[in-house]
């Protein structure tokens, strides 16, 4: 058994380390933050340059084609510098999209635009409040174009194209939803982005009022490919998150050594050592969730569904946890607009949400582990 | 990234798999496999009794404390054979509880610091099962702050007059053999004054007296030593040197038990699953399910981070720390599911009445024995500082008696 990366994904881990703490520092961050931009443009060229974007899209559409763990390495880098770039709306979903259910023209179209980064793509799925499932879908295709509002899409401002979650009948059942590609720079599109609680990434609302739509798989497996393609990201995310939630208890950590009351530091009163200690439980357990759900999606495992779903719940409460414990320990200063913990803190609860609420996954969870309950008995 | 064996593990996998298959007492697998939970009681017999035989087959076939030195009852394995062979042999892992103490954790001790003709006469039959021993370490003072103990020993000759008591002591009822640390010099700081002996448990002087437990089960004493007599040779270490013998059981015993610990998981699920309520099965209720994922994700965490330990031992490394958090994480958890599983039943979880208790009384076993695993071994609280100074590197408690000599430090909280 070896249930860790390899030497050579280390080396990667490194490098991408490296380059992000000379290129996404917190000044760079808090442009984004601030409203200086949509998103870090130089940073983007940056990750496109080193290769990132593409490890793992394949060789013939533009890629590296390192891998899947090796995108889960790099993803935990970059939660661990809460990055502002459309990352993950742009690989992890559209690109992770294509992939799955693209043809080969599709592929080679539009592939290679995203792993060079020229192109970012994003998913439109939500349509404002409430749980994610096929009913809350109303967006409706018709003679090969879709009309409908979508909100929130993650940069939805800053994308060329979507993959569009959409009806492309009336029969009310969950076959009538398909996937569509749609050029976000042509007619029929109108957006404006949207004020959220993480401002380092780009929230819009997308009004589709007849744009030209481009199929993408099989017009009645658009929600099963919508769910594998969801599954598959939130693995990826999950490495963000807990690549986040470590880097929170380091700076509660080292905060606690470092600051002084009673005239010891605080980090040898035992309330803020046990507060300091239940975070590196739940981030070793989100990480150890996480890496076997790398597992089973670098080897394509039926036990993917199971393995992500467990993996976004417990990185989600790690991250969640981890963030707010991190403002707690370092006191008043936490809660400054100054220190980052705060970034930390908005963007655990922005990736709590942004691939469908807690009790999404726990249902997807609940319901594998039943199936293979039966199945076993 | 994989689960793969090496070509090696796989045929050593084989091998032990078709030892088990060959050798296990299936006629308890159904048994032992209901009996999740605990201190186990068979209906097939003595567990004790069951629990030798078994032990003693192992023993006879090579498979008994995989790790150790062949001379001494072992097999000479890897660290990654012995996770192997504790995959495989599966339920019947649960048959191993009455030696887990003395071989996890007084073995090591004897490997490490007895002479020769000690590790050949006391190894083999621990390791066989024959003789079974115990970890007297806590007293009634002496917790948490082990330390702290003030069980005299004073030199006579070539011997020790031992005088004092131990508390808490798991299974000294039916051991042969104990482990005890005592204070051989109370002139100097706490820690400084300790020494380590084994000794026979019917040596005279001894006097083991049952607890009852708030469980209502008695599996721990209170043990009595009234001159009792140790000689000298059995002595552990040297003089005064007692704590650091005492950490390498520490550290065996939190190795020990951070693998495999019972979560309660597994059967929480299995009954949210079978159960049905007014309003349908309970495993489609919201709040249920959401139970259920936050407790799932920390079963599959804990394995896996075990899995992440074994890849370590697999290349020949040492483990990190990760596999510290196991019983902090799995107490807690036994506690909360149980509760929760009697909240499922409503007023009728109160029960424990033969013909009234659901799903064999198992969860209100659960709930009145699992305040347990949040002390033995180190409570949560301790674990807590050990991960925080250990694994994090905060600074240790401030020890107002550290520099103290013993007999100098106060022993009362309240005037
Ligand atoms: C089922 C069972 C089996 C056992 N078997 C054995 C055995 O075979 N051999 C043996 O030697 N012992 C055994 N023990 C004893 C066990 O190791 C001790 O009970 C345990 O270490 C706690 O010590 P204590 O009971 O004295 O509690 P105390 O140390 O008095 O603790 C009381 C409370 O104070 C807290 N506390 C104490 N010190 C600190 C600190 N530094 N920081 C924060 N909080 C602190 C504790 O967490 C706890 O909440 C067993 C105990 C149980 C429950």
């Amino acid at each position: 058994m070896n249930f860790d990366f390899s030497d050579d994904q280390k080396q990667l881990r490194d490098q991408a380390r490296r380059f992000l703490a000379e290129k996404c520092t917190s000044k760079a961050v808090r442009q984004v933050l601030e409203g200086k931009d949509t998103y870090d443009r130089s940073l983007w060229k940056g990750l496109a340059e080193l290769g990132f974007l593409g490890v793992a899209i394949p060789e013939e559409f533009g890629g590296s084609g390192a891998g899947h763990l090796e995108l889960c390495v790099i993803a935990e880098e970059l939660g661990r510098v809460v990055a502002p770039v459309p990352f993950a709306s742009s690989i992890y979903l559209a690109a992770e999209a294509i992939m799955l259910a693209g043809t080969d023209a599709q592929k080679r179209k539009y592939l290679p635009g995203l792993a060079s980064g020229e192109k970012i793509g994003t998913l439109a799925l939500f349509e404002g409040k409430g749980k994610l499932s096929p009913a809350a879908i109303k967006a409706q295709v018709a003679n090969g174009a879709v009309s409908g509002t979508k909100t929130p899409v993650p940069d939805g401002e800053i994308a060329d194209f979507a993959i569009v979650v959409a009806r492309s009948g009336n029969s009310g059942r969950e076959s009538d939803i398909a996937l569509y590609i749609v050029d976000l720079t042509g007619k029929g599109v109108e957006r404006r982005s949207l004020q959220s609680i993480d401002p380092t990434h780009n929230q819009a609302e997308i009004k589709f009022n007849g744009a030209p739509a481009e199929l993408l798989g099989r017009a009645d497996e658009g929600w099963s490919n919508l769910t594998r393609v969801l599954d598959r990201a939130a693995v990826l995310v999950a490495f963000e998150q807990v690549g986040g939630a470590e880097r929170a208890l380091e700076m509660g950590r080292d905060y606690a050594l470092d600051r002084m009351a009673f005239g010891r530091p605080i980090g040898s009163f035992q309330a803020v050592k046990h507060i300091l200690a239940d975070m590196y439980v739940s981030a070793t357990l989100a990480r150890s969730n996480a890496y076997y759900a790398a597992w089973a999606l670098s080897t394509n495992s039926s036990e993917l569904a199971e393995a992500a779903a467990a993996a976004r719940i417990s990185a989600t409460q790690a991250f969640q946890h981890c963030s707010k414990q991190n403002i707690q320990v370092h006191g008043g200063m936490g809660f400054t607009w100054e220190f980052d913990c705060h970034l930390y803190y908005r963007r655990s609860n922005a990736l709590a949400l942004g691939l469908g609420s807690m009790s999404y996954w726990e249902d997807q969870l609940i319901d594998r582990m039943r199936t293979r309950n039966t199945e076993a008995a | 990234m994989n689960f793969d064996d090496t070509p090696q593990e796989a045929k050593f996998r084989s091998e032990v798999r078709s030892w088990i298959a060959a050798n296990a007492p299936k006629e308890l697998e159904s048994e032992l496999k209901e009996a999740s939970l605990g201190r186990i009681k068979l209906k097939s017999g003595d567990v004790l009794q069951l629990s030798k035989e078994w032990q003693k087959k192992k023993a006879k076939g090579g498979w008994a404390c995989l790790q150790w030195p062949k001379e001494y009852g072992g097999r000479g394995s890897t660290p990654i054979e012995r996770v192997i062979w504790q995959q495989e042999e599966g339920i019947y892992n649960k048959l191993g509880a009455p030696f887990l103490i003395g071989q996890g954790m007084c073995g090591p001790v004897l490997m490490t610091y007895a002479n020769d003709d000690v590790k050949k006469r006391y190894l083999p039959p621990l390791a066989s099962g024959d003789e079974i021993w115990c970890q007297l370490f806590s007293e009634p003072s002496a917790g948490s702050d082990v330390a702290g103990l003030r069980t005299r020993a004073e030199k006579d000759g070539n011997d020790w007059i031992v005088n004092g008591q131990k508390i808490w002591t798991s299974g000294a009822h039916y051991s042969d053999y104990g482990l005890l640390v005592v204070r051989t010099d109370p002139n100097v700081p706490k820690h400084q004054g300790l020494s380590m002996f084994f000794l026979d448990m019917k040596s005279p002087g001894v006097e083991i007296r049952p607890i009852k437990q708030a469980s209502g089960a008695s599996e721990f004493n209170e043990v009595y030593f009234t001159n009792v007599r140790i000689p000298d040779k059995q002595r552990l270490g040297n003089v005064g040197e007692g704590w650091n013998v005492a950490l390498t059981t520490l550290m065996n015993e939190r190795y020990a038990i951070g693998s495999g610990v019972a979560t309660g998981f597994p059967e929480i699920f299995d009954y949210c699953n079978s159960l049905m309520t007014e309003d349908g099965p309970a495993i489609d209720d919201r709040a249920v399910r959401s139970k259920l994922a936050t407790w799932a994700t920390r079963t599959s965490g804990l394995k896996y981070t075990t899995y992440r330990t074994i890849s370590a031992l697999s290349r020949g490394e040492r483990p990190g720390p990760e596999n510290s958090i196991g019983k902090l994480v799995a107490g807690s958890m036994l506690q909360e599911i149980a509760t929760f599983a009697l909240d499922l039943q409503g007023a009728a979880g109160v029960l424990v009445d033969n013909d009234q208790k659901e799903v064999a009384g198992q969860f209100q076993k659960m709930v009145l024995s699992s305040p347990s695993s949040r002390i033995a071994g180190g409570t949560d609280e301790v674990m807590r500082n050990i991960i925080a100074e250990r694994v994090l590197g905060l600074p240790g408690d401030i020890r107002v008696d550290k520099d103290v000599p013993f007999n100098k430090i106060p022993t009362k909280g309240r005037a």
